[in-house]
C-alpha cells in the first residue's frame, strides 16, 4: 500500500464516522458556514470601506498633495492657506497648484424635499487636477454660474437623479440653501464619510459655502514637469514650505485617507472583531460537535486503542474530521458570501467583491479554527483508556 | 517452542500511599502454544487486573511479564502499542464501531498492517466472516444484528490478524445462556484450528469443558490448576 493511501486511512475513518450521523454532521457544517459567511462579511465591508473612503484622493491626479498635518480625513479637512499654493511655484519642477476645495453641503432630495448632507469636491475645472469618469464633456456647462455635477454612484436617497436627468436633459436641486442646475454625471462612490458627491467649479463652490474664507484651500494638487523626481521635490517642498502643510504622493495621500479609517476610528477594530467572533462561535460548535463525539464514542476509541492504534492515530483521526468540516462548510460558505456581496453591493454602492487572496485568507481561518477546535476536543481522546475496557 | 505467556513473581496495586491496596501478589502462570486456559475466580479477586497487564493495556509495576516473547517490565507505551497488534481482544461488550459494517470492523484490525491492500484485507474480513457463519451479514451494520451476530463479529475481529494470543474478558456474559456458549466454542474452534493460545476469564461454569486447563484465583493468587 502507497505511503499516501496509509496516511488517508484515519481521515476516511474520520469522514466515515461523520457521514454515519446526518443531523450531526449538517449542524456542523451550518455552524462553520455561519462563521464563514460572517467573516466573509466583515473582511468584505472592511476592506470596501477602505477602498471607497479612498475614492477620492484615489482619483485625484497630481504627483504631489499638500495638506494641512491635522487633517484626519478628507471629509473632515483642516483648511489650509491658499499662498502655500503659489509658493511651490517657485520651484522649477512644479508646473502647476491646483487648491481643492472639499466641504459637505445640504442637499434637498429633488422629489421629497428631505434634506441631506453631500460632499462638494470644488477645483479649477481647467488645471486637470481631477479626473472622475464622466467629467471631461462637462468642463464647459461646469464653468457656468451655479452648475454642478452629481455623482451616479451616490445613494440611492439623494433622489433618482440619473433617471430624472435623462428625462429632463437638466434638473434643478436646492444645496446648501442655493439652487444650482445639474448638468452631467460623474462616478466617484459612496464612503461611509460621505453618502454621495457633487463636483463644481471654484467659483460656484465660493458660492454655495459663503463662510469659507477665501484665503483658505483644503488640499492641493501639484503638476510637476514629466521630468522632475517627485521624491527629490517633496524634499525641497518640506524644506521649503512651514509647518502648516505636509507634503505627500499620491500614493501617500491614498494611505493617509486609508490609515484614518484603519485607526483613528473603531472600524477596523470593530470587523476585526466582528470577525474573531464568527471564528469563535464556529470553533465552539465545531467542538462541541468533535467533543461529543468522542465522549459518547469512548468505548470504541479505548477498543481502537486495545487493538494497537496508536494515540498519534486517533488523534490525526479527530483532526481529519475537523479539516473535513472546515471543507464542507467553507464551500458552501464562500458561495453564499459572493451572492451576499452582490445583494449587500447593490444596496449599498459600496464596492463589495469577492477576490482569491480574501478566499484564501478566510480558508486559512476557518480552517485553523477548525484545527484548533480539533485539537481541543482531542484532548478527551486521553479518557478513552484501554485498561478499563475488559 | 517459547510460552506465549509467561509470568513470574508478578505484583500490582492500585492507589498510592495509604490507599495502596495490592491486587495481585506474587503471581506466576504460564500459557502454552495452542493452549486454552480459563480464569475463574470470585469478584474482585484480580482476574482482569490480570488480564489488562497480559494485554499490555496497563503497565507493569513489578515482577516480570514475557508476552509472545515481549518483556513487558518497563516496556514504553510505544512498545506496548505494537505489542498489542499482536494480540486479539474480545470484551464482554462487543464495541464494534456503529458507523462502519460488519466487514470494516473486522478489517480495522487488519488496517494497522500497512504492507497490505485495501482489497487485501476485505476479502480476509469477508473470509473470517464466512467462518464465523456470517457472510450474509458482511454489510451490516452492528446496530442491525442480534447480540449474538454482533459478539461473533467481534471474534472474527480479534482473529482476522492471526494473533498470537487472545484475551477474553466474560465474553459470553452479555449473552444468553445458548447464544454464549456457541460463541465461544466458535472461537475456541477456531483458535484451535490455528494454533492461537487463547486465555479466557469466566464466571460460567458450563464452559468449563472447552478448557485444556482451567485456573482458579483468589485474592490475588493462583489458588488451584485443575488440568
Ligand atoms: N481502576 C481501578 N482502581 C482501583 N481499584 C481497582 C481498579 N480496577 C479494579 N480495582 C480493584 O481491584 C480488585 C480486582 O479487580 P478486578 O477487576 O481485577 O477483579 P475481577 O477478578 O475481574 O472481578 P470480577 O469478577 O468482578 O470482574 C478489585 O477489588 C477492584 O475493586
Ligand atoms: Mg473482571
Amino acid at each position: 500500500m502507497t505511503a499516501v493511501a496509509t496516511a488517508l486511512l484515519p481521515a476516511r475513518l474520520a469522514w466515515r464516522q461523520l457521514r454515519a450521523e446526518k443531523t450531526r454532521l449538517a449542524s456542523a457544517i451550518a455552524g462553520v458556514m455561519f462563521a464563514c459567511v460572517l467573516v466573509f462579511m466583515q473582511l468584505g465591508f472592511r476592506s470596501a470601506l477602505f477602498d471607497s473612503a479612498s475614492a477620492l484622493p484615489r482619483a485625484m491626479h497630481g504627483e504631489l498633495f499638500l495638506l494641512h498635518p491635522l487633517t484626519t480625513a478628507l471629509f473632515r479637512p483642516e483648511p489650509l492657506p491658499r499662498v502655500r499654493a503659489f509658493q511651490t511655484l517657485g520651484l522649477p519642477e512644479v508646473t502647476n497648484a491646483v487648491p481643492i476645495y472639499l466641504a459637505q453641503g445640504s442637499w434637498r432630495h429633488p422629489l421629497t424635499g428631505v434634506r441631506r448632507a453631500i460632499q462638494l469636491v470644488g477645483f479649477d475645472m481647467e488645471a486637470g487636477a481631477v479626473n472622475f469618469p464622466g467629467l471631461t464633456p462637462l468642463i464647459d456647462a461646469l464653468k457656468r454660474p451655479d452648475t454642478v455635477a452629481f455623482d451616479s454612484r451616490s445613494r440611492p436617497e439623494f433622489g433618482p437623479v440619473p433617471a430624472l436627468l435623462a428625462e429632463r436633459g437638466s434638473i434643478q436641486v436646492e444645496i446648501a440653501n442655493r439652487t444650482v442646475e445639474i448638468v452631467g454625471i460623474v462616478e466617484l462612490g459612496a464612503s461611509f464619510g460621505a453618502d454621495g458627491n457633487v463636483v463644481l467649479s471654484e467659483v460656484n463652490f465660493r458660492r454655495l459655502i459663503k463662510e469659507r474664507k477665501a484665503s483658505n484651500t483644503d488640499l492641493v494638487a501639484l503638476r510637476l514637469r514629466p521630468d522632475a523626481d517627485p521624491a527629490s521635490v517633496k524634499a525641497q517642498l518640506t524644506a521649503l514650505l512651514p509647518a502648516d502643510v505636509v507634503v505627500l504622493t499620491h500614493a501617500e495621500l491614498v494611505q493617509w485617507e486609508r490609515h484614518y479609517w484603519e485607526t483613528a476610528t473603531p472600524i477596523g477594530f470593530i470587523f476585526a472583531f466582528g470577525s474573531l467572533m464568527g471564528l469563535i462561535v464556529g470553533m465552539v460548535i465545531v467542538y462541541q460537535i468533535l467533543f461529543a463525539d468522542i465522549a459518547t464514542h469512548l468505548p470504541e476509541y479505548a477498543t481502537l486503542k486495545a487493538m494497537g492504534y496508536s494515540g498519534g492515530y486517533l488523534n490525526r483521526m479527530v483532526l481529519a474530521s475537523a479539516a473535513i468540516l472546515a471543507l464542507l462548510g467553507f464551500v458552501p460558505g464562500m458561495l453564499a458570501s459572493s451572492g451576499l456581496y452582490d445583494l449587500v453591493a447593490k444596496a449599498t454602492l459600496l464596492p463589495l467583491r469577492m477576490d482569491a487572496s480574501r478566499g484564501l485568507l478566510v480558508f486559512g481561518l476557518i480552517f485553523g479554527m477548525c484545527s484548533l477546535a480539533g485539537l481541543l476536543a482531542m484532548r478527551k481522546l486521553r479518557d478513552a483508556d484501554p485498561a478499563d475496557m475488559f | 517452542m517459547e510460552s506465549p505467556v509467561r509470568l513470574r513473581g508478578l505484583e500490582y496495586a492500585f492507589g498510592e500511599g495509604a490507599l495502596r491496596r495490592p491486587v495481585l501478589r506474587d503471581l506466576t502462570l504460564s500459557v502454552e502454544p495452542g493452549e486454552v486456559v480459563l480464569l475463574t475466580g470470585p469478584s474482585g479477586s484480580g482476574k482482569t487486573t490480570l488480564l489488562t497487564l497480559i494485554g499490555a493495556l496497563r503497565a507493569m509495576q513489578q515482577g516480570s511479564c514475557m508476552v509472545l516473547g515481549k518483556e513487558l517490565m518497563g516496556a514504553t507505551e510505544a512498545e506496548r502499542v505494537g505489542l498489542r497488534r499482536r494480540i486479539g481482544f474480545i470484551f464482554q461488550h462487543h464495541n464494534l464501531l456503529g458507523f462502519l459494517t460488519a466487514r470494516q470492523n473486522v478489517a480495522m484490525a487488519l488496517e494497522l498492517d500497512t504492507d497490505s491492500t485495501e482489497q487485501d484485507r476485505l476479502d480476509r474480513a469477508s473470509a473470517m466472516l464466512e467462518a464465523v457463519g456470517l457472510t450474509d451479514y458482511a454489510d451490516t451494520v452492528p446496530g442491525k444484528l442480534s447480540g449474538g451476530q454482533r459478539q461473533r463479529v467481534a471474534v472474527a475481529r480479534a482473529l482476522v490478524a492471526h494473533p498470537g494470543l487472545i484475551l477474553a474478558d466474560e465474553p459470553t456474559a452479555a449473552l444468553d445462556r445458548q447464544t454464549g456458549q456457541d460463541v465461544v466454542r466458535l472461537m475456541r474452534d477456531l483458535a484451535k484450528r490455528n494454533g492461537m493460545p487463547i486465555l479466557l476469564v469466566t464466571h460460567d461454569p458450563r464452559i468449563l469443558d472447552i478448557a485444556d486447563r482451567v485456573v482458579a484465583m483468589e485474592d490475588g493468587r493462583i489458588a488451584e490448576t485443575v488440568v
